[in-house]
Parts: structure tokens; C-alpha cells; sequence
């Protein structure tokens, strides 16, 4: 099943026969006071760097999330997108909890963007689906309620009625990708074990794609960029087909492109091996 | 074992986390006549504000926080009764819960521990609560305070909402709100018009003794 997103010029492919989907986080005021406060003030300099670092690391979407709560997050999102989509030709992630804010979002974007995220809340649904529905997008929807099911049966029904709900509103399975919920291993030592238990289900029973939050893995602990790289590794190869992840970590892209050429989506490894030769030409000319 | 060397056991054990040590010694002091309250003040709450320091330092990583917290939970259970028979009263009463639309939680349980170490009386609503919840359990326990935790900075306005539910359900002046989160300020809190923000468990807790200490001396001036 292949999920399309499409900026004004460039079209990404998602899918489970597809190169793993790596979706830029750090266009986020979580845990960055000084991204916030220059939020707060208008100030959109920031995002700027955010997309150059982002699209060098390798990323293929780009995540946006205006969201602060002491700025207008309605505005704040037109402009972002608008900017962004000025930066770079990737498609784009609109991030809002603020229905107002996803709708400005899709108001401003170009093409076919993917909605970040419906729960399977029914308040959520009958708010978000609409919108979806109305611009030709795609949503992401996570696998919980309201509360987080800790056994992956559970979790899987909750994306059941999430892309049945979605196929109501007239939209396909293919533009519903699931997040299985990836949670600090550091927080619960099963967080990972559940997630590919829930990420095999969800891959056999429904065939949708999915993604996830990565760098929520390793909240808290040390190495979190080794930590990312394996749980994307492991999480490639039981079917997760895209992460909302650190694009600015060679490890966590490597690790991924690494997963795709030994999972057989990088055939003879040309995209590996062309990669390689990018950083010696890199290398070669930082030292010239 | 001497007595002194129970408490360095219990401190360092809560440190490490080694929670059937930490139960054992527990228990152990409890049968040679040692005082509930003087393993929980001298030995348990230290230790556990020790590892909280490390954490804020960044010499502490999150399962050394969680397991030290269980640790100091599995002795709270044995001593708790005990140091009710003794007629020690609650400090106060918690009403405690993250937001609406947020999820996480690891930040408020280790604050619930810590308060509960401190002799509050905790009533945790999970994750994700609706203000008219956090409504209803205010009606309910008639807490001396609400805890407000938001990890998002998405869902910070939840505050918001949940004060004017407070408000409109005419109990905004019998309760103490606090909030709290990794991505909440002074500034927002103070905005939102909280009476208290802290920004970990240590300080929540004084600032938690503070405030109902302030409260009770002027009761309708919050």
C-alpha cells in the first residue's frame, strides 16, 4: 500500500516496498525555550536553519509544529508552511493539536500534505477527518484513545476504527499511516518489545503504513542518537515504513538507509553506495 | 546492624535503586524499634532529593530515577500506616493529573512520590484527564491543591481551560493550583494564572508546603 505525499514539485512514496520515509522532527518548540521565545515574538529566522540542517541530514518530509501557547499558533502555521515550502521542495508534515492550526496549515500548503495526527477519540475523528478529507490529504492516527493501551491487540483496534472512521469520510486506507506508539524504553522496559509486537499486527491485519515518533524511545538516557539508530533498525525490519525522527543524526539516517539495503528496498545498494560516494566527494572538498 | 547504619543502608540503597534491600531495611528497623519517621526524613526523602539532583545535573538518567522512586515506594507502603497510627496528619491533599490530549507521565509520578514522601495525600488521575474531571475529583477530595503536568507545549493551554472550568464551577478560591512540565515556564504559568510552577519534583514540593501554608493563613486572598 503506498501512501503519496507532494510538495509543489516533488512527489515521496511511502510503502512497505519503499525506501524507509524519514520525516524531520526538529521543526518543534518542544523542549527549545529559545525556539519558543522567538515564536512568541513573530520570529520564524530559526526555521530557516531547522530546514537547511534537516534536508542535508537526508531527510525526505519535513515535520512542522508551531505549536506555542503564548503565540497565535493559527498564524504562526500559515506563515510556517508558506516559508518552508519557500526553503525546500520536500512535502511536508502539518503538527497540530489546534484544528484551527491544521487548517491554516492545509490552507497554505501546495499539494498533498500528511495531517499530524487524529487519535481514536471520537471528538478527534469527527474534527480532523473532515479537514483531511477536504484538502486531499493524509492523517496520521495514533493508536490510542483515550489512554494508551499497553497490549498491541488493543492498539490495533484502535487503528481499525481509525481507518475505518477515515474510509467514512472518503478517505483510503493508504492515506491513514498509524503511529503504533513508540514510548521510553528508559520510562518502560517493554515500550519496544510492545511496539514491534504492535507494528507486526498492525502490518499483517490492516497493511497500512505507519510511523512514529523515534526519539521518544530514548527519552532520558545517554547515546540517544545509538539508541535511535537501533530501534529504527529493528523497527524497519518488522515493517514500520517511516519515523518522525532526528534527520540531524548522521547515526539515526544511516541506520535506516543501512535497514533498507539489507531489507532488499535498496536493490545492489545503489542509493547506499551513491551515499557513500556523496561523503568522500564532501570529504574531498572540505579538505581541498 | 546499628540504627545509623539502617538509614546509610535505606539512603544508599533508594540511591541504587535495590528495592527488596530497601524493604528489607526497612523492614529490619521497623522490628529493632526504629522510628517510621526518622528512616522517612533522614534517609528515604534525602536520597530520593539526592537522585533528583543527579537528574538535574545530568548524572542521572530516567530508569535510575523511576527505579530509585519504586525503591522509596515499596518502603512508603510499609511505613505509611504506621506513620498515620502515629497521629503524623497529612500535610495536605494532592489532586494530581497531566492534561487533556497529553500523555505523559513520568515527570508527574515521580513528583506524586515525592510528595507522598513528604506526607501529602496524592489522588492521581492518570493521564490525559478532561477539566470537567479534574472538576469533579476537586469536588470530591476537596484538595488543599491541583497539580496541572503538560509535557507538550501543544497542550499547555490546557491549564487554561482547566482553571476557568475551576472557576466556573465556582471553586477556583477553595483550591491551590500548581503546573508543572518540561516545557512550562514561570512566565506561562503566571499567565494562565496558576498560583505555583516549579520546575522539579524537590522544588515542587516545597513549593507545594509554602503555598498551603500561605493559603491557610489567608484563605480567600488566592
Amino acid at each position: 500500500m503506498d501512501t503519496v505525499l507532494q510538495s509543489r514539485s516533488k512527489t515521496v512514496v511511502i510503502g512497505s516496498d519503499k525506501p524507509f520515509c524519514v520525516i524531520g522532527e526538529r521543526i518543534n518548540p518542544t523542549g527549545r525555550k529559545a525556539f519558543q521565545a522567538q515564536l512568541q515574538a513573530g520570529d520564524l529566522s530559526q526555521i530557516e536553519i531547522d530546514v537547511s540542517e534537516q534536508v542535508a541530514g537526508g531527510a525526505d518530509v519535513l515535520d512542522v509544529n508551531v505549536g506555542d501557547p503564548l503565540a497565535d499558533e493559527i498564524e504562526l502555521m500559515r506563515s510556517a508552511i508558506q516559508l518552508v515550502q519557500n526553503l525546500t521542495d520536500l512535502p511536508l508534515v502539518i503538527d497540530s493539536s489546534v484544528i484551527e492550526a491544521l487548517e491554516a496549515g492545509l490552507g497554505a500548503y501546495e499539494g498533498k500534505a500528511l495531517v499530524n495526527s487524529v487519535t481514536g477519540e471520537d471528538e478527534r475523528l469527527e474534527a480532523i477527518l473532515p479537514l483531511v478529507a477536504k484538502h486531499g490529504a493524509a492523517v496520521i492516527g495514533l493508536a490510542n484513545d483515550d489512554e494508551i493501551p499497553m497490549e498491541p491487540e488493543r492498539r490495533l483496534e484502535v487503528a481499525r476504527k481509525i481507518v475505518s472512521v477515515a474510509g467514512d469520510h472518503g478517505i483510503p486506507p493508504e492515506d491513514v499511516v498509524i503511529d503504533p506508539l513508540a514510548m521510553p524504553v528508559g520510562a518502560e522496559p517493554r515500550a519496544v518489545t510492545l511496539f514491534i509486537e504492535t507494528v507486526r499486527l498492525i502490518r499483517d491485519d490492516l497493511g497500512v503504513n505507519m510511523t512514529c515518533g523515534a526519539s521518544n524511545t530514548s527519552f532520558g538516557l545517554p547515546g540517544r542518537h545509538v539508541l535511535g539508530a537501533g530501534f529504527l533498525g529493528i523497527a524497519a525490519s518488522h515493517g514500520l515504513t517511516s519515523a518522525i525522527m532526528d534527520a540531524r543524526a548522521p547515526v539515526c539516517v544511516e541506520a535506516v538507509r543501512a535497514a533498507d539495503f539489507l531489507l532488499g528496498h535498496d536493490e545492489w545498494g545503489g542509493r547506499w553506495i551513491a551515499a557513500h560516494r556523496a561523503k568522500q566527494a564532501a570529504q574531498a572538498a572540505g579538505n581541498a | 546492624m546499628t540504627h545509623d547504619e539502617i538509614l546509610q543502608g535505606l539512603y544508599d540503597n533508594t540511591l541504587i535503586g535495590n528495592a527488596p534491600e530497601v524493604k528489607d531495611l526497612t523492614n529490619a528497623g521497623l522490628a529493632d524499634g526504629m522510628d517510621p519517621e526518622k528512616m522517612l526524613y533522614d534517609a528515604l526523602i534525602p536520597s530520593l532529593e539526592e537522585v533528583g539532583a543527579r537528574f538535574e545535573r545530568g548524572d542521572f538518567f530516567v530508569p535510575e530515577m523511576l527505579i530509585a522512586a519504586r525503591a522509596m515506594q515499596g518502603a512508603l507502603d510499609i511505613l505509611r500506616p504506621l506513620l498515620a497510627e502515629t497521629g503524623a496528619k497529612p500535610i495536605g491533599t494532592f489532586v494530581m493529573g497531566t492534561v487533556k490530549g497529553d500523555v505523559h507521565d513520568i515527570g508527574k509520578n515521580l513528583v506524586n512520590i515525592m510528595l507522598e514522601g513528604a506526607g501529602f495525600t496524592v489522588h492521581d488521575l492518570g493521564v490525559n484527564v478532561a477539566p470537567e474531571r479534574f472538576v469533579e475529583e476537586v469536588q470530591k477530595h476537596e484538595p488543599d491543591i491541583v497539580g496541572f503536568s503538560a509535557f507538550l507545549t501543544t497542550t499547555m493551554p490546557m491549564f487554561k481551560a482547566n482553571i476557568n472550568a475551576l472557576q466556573k464551577a465556582g471553586l477556583r478560591d477553595q483550591v491551590i493550583v500548581m503546573v508543572g512540565g518540561a516545557p512550562v515556564t514561570k512566565e506561562y504559568a503566571d499567565a494562565v494564572g496558576a498560583d505555583g510552577y516549579a520546575a522539579d519534583a524537590s522544588t515542587a514540593v516545597r513549593l507545594a508546603k509554602a503555598l498551603i501554608e500561605q493559603h491557610r493563613q489567608e484563605p480567600a486572598a488566592v
